[in-house]
């Protein structure tokens, strides 16, 4: 098999699955008790917090574990407009954040919110000077995703955190870190980041585990109430086991992390090179290369739908992505290559091809070998059909 | 002792003869296939029906009842009481006990009927209903005798055990599997066709189906699609035979040697070549379709005459007469409509013209169809290379 849908989820690695295991069932306490044992279940969660903390530069209290992505999203959004109620009611995010965010933006909309849209430009940058104009006095939250899904698009977090304080220094700036975190130095103090949401599931932890950084001096509502786990702001018996075999996928992916990048970009290279020099009519969605997040690589293939792509290649054991995973059973277009002014006859023939450190050059080469025998044959069909 | 039992009805099997102990058997494994991961249950046959008991525990009605309701040849369900002890007096506290479990929210009109195959029971079944009714008016408040038009029938019959039963739950009723032949359906994974076979199993035709899988135009997901369909219409029929037929070589070379706007029609056709094979192969007399007329462009009448000269067994077609609305409605009274809605593309879609033709001339196609040198070791490819499953 070669995976190259990584971006859509990883393997979880076997050192963090058996710790899940082992703690499951050797030292399941749940760290609420009062005993010894409890404790004990307690300096898992602590452990873990502080192996997140050192990777992003905060402070270890300020790291509060959720169920992923999602969850964490729709806190920072619903637990920002509602903390800043008195503020204002003005949001600014852009049009190619994942649905976790763009949901719970527009669920506000609904509720009397003004929400602006930063525009990006073809490679999926935000424009930062259109950014700064946009906030204003009662701007209380600035969302933008850190690494795009689709495309693999980096924005330039230090720049875009100066911006926003400099203009408004109580506007909250929340980060959908879900593909950056594992691939992306991160340091939320240099890049002025208020909220950062990452999801184990993403960089080799189990699907279920994710956490939010948030600031310790904001006032971010809970989205869930109960038992007053995680100092009363994410209620829900706090799962050690998880937290331990997230900090263990997160400092695997950070021990040696250029090293990854690297070897990640010269798969992604191989596999863009092979198609360039092999298929006509192909090109990049996002950035080069050089500049783009390796993790990632969008091609537009033209006079190809991208579906039937994806199910051939999977006939030969190849697993990649027709726009994001999560919506790739609808059948709209991708949001993401619409706000990139990406055709829509480009953006039927779109393909994400995801990467992890496990993946090889050989592998890419072998899918560049069977995408020169299928593409051509796609091809034929496709333009019969006009 | 008493149990509770679920008194099971079935209507036309009744006349038909001496063929009738076959039908019954084939409607206990039907019964049994739907309820047996829901516990440990007898099935009995019991003089014109079959009653089902819970082995040990006490049977859940809301549970059972949907798992057997949709199986073709049941007419009605009844929740009822069974006992051994057939004395009045037993019959007479249990009677009042029925009735006040489901009748104490208002007042009810009520009559009590019994019917009795014992002939050698001391009282007549006229003096048990009178007795029984009496009992149960005199010991409750909220209910009045009507015997023309009343609220609650109680039932009482008394046979080798005694029943006691009041709700009657009206099923699909139809005919029970294998009483009447057998067809295979051409199931798409849209709405119409799971109708169709539907409609055609209920009057006690065994069904198989045929798909037609064109990875990679058409994905795993669309064929799970057509094996869920294929399952659901199980629970009506007791199983069904699917056949997942390979289908992308053939669509291509039709795409390679046939006017573009008459692909639908000669992939129809060969649609058809394959499914009456595989028909004949099963024993089967007939195909069964979802075609609704007028509904696309293959379905003018003309459409229709042009795929169905290839057929050389009768093609059912019970939805022809049907608008889609009503088509719906049945999608989703048997439970395939939210399967059928999954966005999945279905092979006939895929490789469509813009403006297909919708006023084929026969003649025409079977010329241009004459010269398809390779299309009959197309199809023998496509069926060699079948997959079947069963459900």
């Amino acid at each position: 098999m070669i995976y190259f849908d990584n971006a859509a989820t990883t393997k979880t690695l076997e050192s963090s699955a058996d710790m899940l295991k082992d703690i499951l069932v050797n030292q399941y306490a749940n760290p609420a008790s009062a005993s010894k044992k409890g404790l004990e279940a307690e300096k898992l969660i602590r452990s873990g917090s502080k192996v997140i903390a050192d990777i992003i530069n905060c402070n270890q209290d300020e790291i509060y574990f959720t169920s992923g992505g999602s969850e964490g999203d729709n806190w920072a959004i619903f637990g920002t407009a509602e903390g800043y109620i008195r503020s204002g009611k003005h949001i600014i995010t852009t049009k190619t954040e994942h649905p976790a965010v763009l949901e719970p933006i527009k669920v506000l909309e609904s509720r009397g919110y003004e929400i602006s849209y930063v525009p990006v430009d073809n490679m999926g940058y935000v424009d930062i000077s259109a950014l700064e104009n946009l906030i204003r006095k009662d701007t209380i939250l600035v969302s933008i995703i850190f690494a795009n899904n689709e495309t693999g698009t980096v924005q330039d977090m230090e720049k875009i955190g100066k911006v926003i304080k400099q203009k408004n220094p109580e506007t909250i700036f929340h980060t959908d870190a879900v593909q950056a975190f594992g691939k992306c130095n991160i340091n939320v103090k240099k890049m002025n980041i208020d909220i950062l949401t990452a999801s184990g599931h993403k960089f080799h932890a189990p699907k279920g585990s994710g956490f939010n950084y948030i600031r310790n001096s904001i006032k971010v509502k809970p989205l869930i109430y109960g038992g007053g786990q995680q100092k009363g702001q994410r209620a829900g018996t706090e799962n050690p086991a998880m937290v331990a075999a997230l900090a263990n996928s997160a400092e695997e992916s950070y021990k040696n992390i250029l090293e990854h990048s690297e070897k990640v970009r010269e798969v992604k290279k191989a596999l863009w090179e092979g198609i360039l020099s092999n298929i006509p009519d192909v090109s990049i969605n996002g950035d080069s290369i050089e500049n783009a997040n390796p993790y990632v690589l969008n091609v537009a293939f033209k006079d190809i739908r991208s579906e039937v792509l994806l199910h051939a290649l999977e006939e030969k054991d190849i697993y990649v992505s027709a726009g994001s995973a999560c919506d790739s059973r609808k059948k709209a277009l991708s949001h993401v290559l619409s706000a990139m002014n990406v055709s829509p006859e480009l953006i039927e023939g779109s393909i994400r091809f995801s990467f992890s450190r496990f993946n090889t050059v050989s592998e890419a080469e072998k899918c560049v070998a069977e995408l020169c025998k299928v593409v051509p044959m796609l091809r034929r069909v496709q333009r019969m059909r006009r | 002792m008493a149990e509770k039992v679920l008194i099971v009805k079935y209507g036309e099997i009744a006349m038909r003869g001496n063929n009738r102990h076959i039908f019954t058997g084939k409607l206990v494994k039907a019964i049994r296939k739907n309820i047996d991961s829901e516990g440990d249950f007898y099935v009995v046959k019991e003089q014109g029906r079959l009653i089902i008991e819970s082995r040990g525990t006490e049977i859940d009605f809301d549970r059972i009842i949907p798992k057997v309701m949709p199986i073709f040849g049941i007419i009605a369900l009844c929740p009822g009481i069974k006992t051994e002890d057939q004395s009045i007096e037993n019959i007479r506290s249990l009677a009042l006990e029925h009735m006040k479990e489901l009748c104490s929210d208002k007042t009810y009109t009520f009559k009590v009927e019994t019917k009795r195959s014992d002939k050698r029971y001391p009282m007549s079944s006229r003096e048990v209903s009178a007795d029984v009714g009496g009992y149960v008016f005199n010991n409750m408040d909220n209910l009045s005798v009507d015997v023309h038009n009343p609220e609650i029938v109680l039932n009482i019959e008394l046979r080798n055990d005694a029943y006691i039963y009041s709700k009657l739950i009206k099923t699909f009723g139809g005919l029970p599997v294998g009483s009447s032949g057998k067809a295979v359906a051409l199931l798409s994974g849209g709405i119409d066709s799971p109708v169709a076979a539907w409609s055609v199993a209920k009057r006690g035709v065994e069904m198989e189906a045929v798909y037609f899988h064109s990875p990679p135009y058409t994905s795993e997901w669309a064929k799970q699609k057509v094996c869920d369909l294929a399952e659901r219409l199980a629970c009506f029929t007791g199983s069904i035979k699917l056949h997942i037929v390979p289908f992308t070589d053939l669509q291509l070379y039709l795409l390679d040697n046939v006017p573009h706007d008459k692909l639908t029609i000669f992939l129809k056709r060969a649609m058809m070549r394959t499914a009456q094979i595989i028909a004949e192969k099963e024993n089967a007399q007939g195909l069964v379709t979802g075609d609704s007329v007028g509904q696309v462009a293959s379905q003018t009448m003309q459409g229709l005459h042009a795929i169905s000269a290839v057929c050389t067994m009768p093609v059912l077609r019970p939805l022809c007469g049907m608008d889609k609305q009503e088509i719906v409605d049945i999608a989703k009274k048997i439970g395939t409509f939210d399967i059928s809605i999954r966005p999945y593309e279905d092979c006939c879609t895929i490789f469509v013209a813009k403006h297909p033709e919708t006023k084929p001339k026969t003649s025409v196609i079977e010329k241009i169809e004459s010269k398809l040198t390779e299309l009959d070791s197309y199809i023998e490819k496509a069926i060699e290379n079948t997959e079947v499953v069963e459900y």
